[in-house]
């Protein structure tokens, strides 16, 4: 009885701290528009959530393009068909890898930052003092990092995707000889502008805003202490890759079908 | 409320509940806060006295009873009504709660920056007023970080200030700090009292500070005003637990021990 | 802290970073003509066989692409698979008796429609059909013809 009754606590806590998300999202929402008018809010925002995000994801980006370069090459040049390679290459980060590793790795930069941020906000009552002042920190605080977060995202995902191609580039063809022509002219047949580029920019586009959704959420939530915040930040982590994982499956089921 | 109600009361509350969880907070308290007076809400830690600040404040709604507040009915007011009365309230938090993101400047001017459309040069004459009148003008481009915690609580308090409220609200604010900031935070709140006629509230359980200051004193604890009056009239209460929170005793109404089975019970029950 | 004026800088570089790989992706990375597609005419082909042919695959004509297999379906009634083409309009001028035939891109490569011109002064227009049409090759069937001429032969020979 007693693992029933843990059980039951446990998805009645879930669909709360679900239903509690959702009634926060209105509300950011609701404040979106006054962030409209700050542009300056909003400015400094994109700063710590995508030009600080910048260097990790281009690196990635490139290592990750390096990689699948060399690995498709070896694996092609045995059916003899690595001219496929920048096919290859291009799908496999403009469908998957992009959007996904990138929002991983801005929910491990970006969204435990946020949380951490808003999280020391509460804790030190400065949300509190905010609203004394009769300042709505939903308005100043949550909704402009929401929406940088939300607008980001896209263009990190697109970053990574174009460098990884450029480092699959420099090793599939400055290393290991594929023919540049063959690489770039296999790559333009193949990849198509609507089902490959555009699905890929709607699922960054979905993943940025969950990751930055739930970052948001648990920094405003969290219990007010030391403890408090670096729990709400490990959370959000764990929390934003499964998230992106299982919406990455549900994305690609409806976007490529197959199922 | 009638019309004489208002130059009195500044704010009223009366049969105020309120729970936290299963705890209960307020168990019918009734507080009268006159305007331009410096009123001391005192009480044991945990007694919930932020809490009766934020109720104040519209920040918790009780569970039932009335809070109002310059004739207005706090827990009923529609969110922008909420804020419009806000705008008249000052606040010190106990940490001061500064935006550890921008300076000592920046954290004055900003209530003046959301509320206010003054030009930029007003609002710089507007800053330095209030840091100068807590002796801070030559810190305006530090940041929160770089400030003590007595340093802090008096920036809080020239943001506090910086709209010009009718009333001020301290939470703890003595607490932790050494004699010389104590004493210079004491003749601020004084200050502000007088020159300002604004009315103060302070939630503290610093006795002698208080009773300095105040010109009147709420004793409360769980959930109840036991006792209330002028520092003067209150030690000579015939409550023995307002003589031994004011004299600090160890042991009275307030027991030394945490409720525990019979002691020599206690010790034989594992031995046997 | 960094003033206003470099954050501002360094904000507008991060999105024109971003923009520019959007474009790269775009031009660069696929084919840009998709959006051109969409107005283009149709035109029908049935077929026996199709093999792997799938929509989306290539329509070309001298080995230039000119179109899109917009859809595939199957007719119940003939037994036989209804590819529909879609072609870029500027190509408008293919004659009415061009023949359809499915090929294969090298060895293991994806198959695409093939169309050979004809010799008519006509031309194909919205919703005509291809009546000359070669379905695909399937490798078994290649394979068991392939070794039944064998054997015809051998047996002819003897």
């Amino acid at each position: 009885m007693d693992w029933l009754q843990s059980l039951g606590r446990t998805g009645l806590i879930l669909f709360e701290r679900l239903g509690r998300g959702h009634l926060f999202l209105l509300r950011v929402f609701g404040g979106m528009s006054d962030t409209l008018l700050r542009p300056s809010l909003l400015i400094a925002q994109m700063y710590s959530i995508g030009v600080l995000s910048f260097t990790i994801i281009a690196i990635s980006g490139l290592n990750v393009g390096m990689v699948l370069g060399l690995q498709m090459y070896n694996t092609l040049v045995d059916f003899g068909a690595e001219d496929s390679l920048g096919q290859v290459v291009a799908l496999s980060l403009v469908r998957e890898l992009g959007p996904v590793v990138a929002a991983l790795l801005f929910a491990g930069r970006a969204g435990s930052a946020l949380t951490a941020e808003i999280g020391l906000m509460k804790a030190t009552e400065q949300l509190s003092g905010m609203e004394m002042m009769a300042v709505d920190p939903i308005k100043r605080v949550v909704a402009p990092r929401f929406l940088a977060g939300m607008l980001s995202m896209p263009l990190l995902a697109a970053i990574f995707s174009a460098v990884g191609i450029l480092g699959g580039f420099f090793v599939g063809v400055g290393l290991l000889g594929v023919d540049s022509g063959a690489f770039w002219s296999q790559m333009q047949a193949n990849v198509d502008l609507r089902e490959d580029i555009v699905n890929g920019v709607i699922k960054s586009f979905v993943f940025g805003f969950v990751a930055t959704w739930i970052a948001v959420y648990e920094g405003y939530d969290t219990v007010p202490t030391t403890e408090g915040v670096s729990r709400s930040t490990t959370r959000t982590v764990v929390h934003s890759a499964f998230a992106i994982l299982a919406l990455d499956f549900v994305l690609t089921a409806l976007m490529f079908g197959g199922i | 409320m009638t019309a004489s109600d208002r130059p009195e009361l500044l704010v009223k509350i009366r049969d105020l509940h309120f729970r936290f969880g299963a705890r209960v907070i307020f168990d019918g308290a009734d507080i009268d806060i006159q305007r331009g007076k410096i009123t001391t809400i005192m009480g044991p830690s945990g007694t919930g006295k932020t809490t009766l600040l934020r109720m104040i404040g519209g920040q918790l709604k009780p569970d039932s009873g009335s809070v109002l507040v310059d004739g207005l009915e706090v827990p009923k007011l529609k969110t922008d009504q909420l804020f419009a009365l806000r705008k008249h309230m000052g606040m010190m938090f106990q940490t001061g709660a500064l935006f550890t993101g921008l300076t000592i400047f920046e954290n004055v001017a900003y209530p003046l920056r959301e509320h206010t459309r003054l030009p930029e040069a007003m609002i710089r004459d507007l800053v330095l007023i209030k840091l100068q009148a807590v002796g801070l003008r030559g810190a305006r481009n530090l940041m929160p970080a770089e400030l003590s915690g007595g340093m802090a609580r008096r920036v809080a308090l020239a943001r506090a200030v910086a709209l010009d409220p009718m009333m001020i609200m301290y939470d703890e604010p003595f607490t932790g700090q050494d004699p010389i900031t104590v004493g210079v935070i004491m003749q601020l709140i004084r200050h502000l009292n007088q020159s300002l006629g604004i009315t103060s509230i302070i939630v503290s359980h610093d006795v002698t500070e208080v009773s300095a200051i105040s010109d009147y004193i709420y004793m409360i604890s769980e959930g109840k005003v036991v006792d209330h009056g002028p520092p003067a009239e209150l030690k000579k209460s015939r409550s023995d637990w307002v003589q031994q929170f004011l004299q600090a005793l160890p042991d009275g109404p307030v027991p030394f021990q945490y409720p525990a089975p019979d002691y020599r019970a206690d010790l034989l029950e594992d031995g046997g | 802290m960094i003033n206003r004026r470099s954050i501002e800088v360094a904000v507008g570089l991060f999105i024109a970073a971003g923009l520019a790989a959007l474009f790269m992706l775009a031009m660069k990375v696929s084919n840009i003509s998709a959006f051109t597609e969409g107005n283009g005419y149709q035109l029908s082909a049935r077929f026996e066989n199709i093999g792997g042919l799938k929509v989306r695959s290539p329509v070309t004509m001298g080995g230039v692409r000119i179109g899109r297999v917009a859809a595939i379906e199957f007719d119940q009634n003939a037994y036989q698979a209804v590819v529909t083409l879609r072609i870029n309009p500027q190509y408008d001028r293919i004659p009415k008796d061009s023949s359809a035939s499915i090929y294969t891109s090298g060895l293991l490569g994806e198959q695409y429609v093939g169309l050979e011109p004809g010799a008519d002064d006509t031309y194909m227009r919205d919703q005509d059909s291809i009546s000359l049409t070669q379905s695909a090759l399937v490798m078994e069937r290649l394979i068991s013809k392939f070794l039944f001429n064998q054997t015809v032969k051998e047996n002819g020979g003897s």
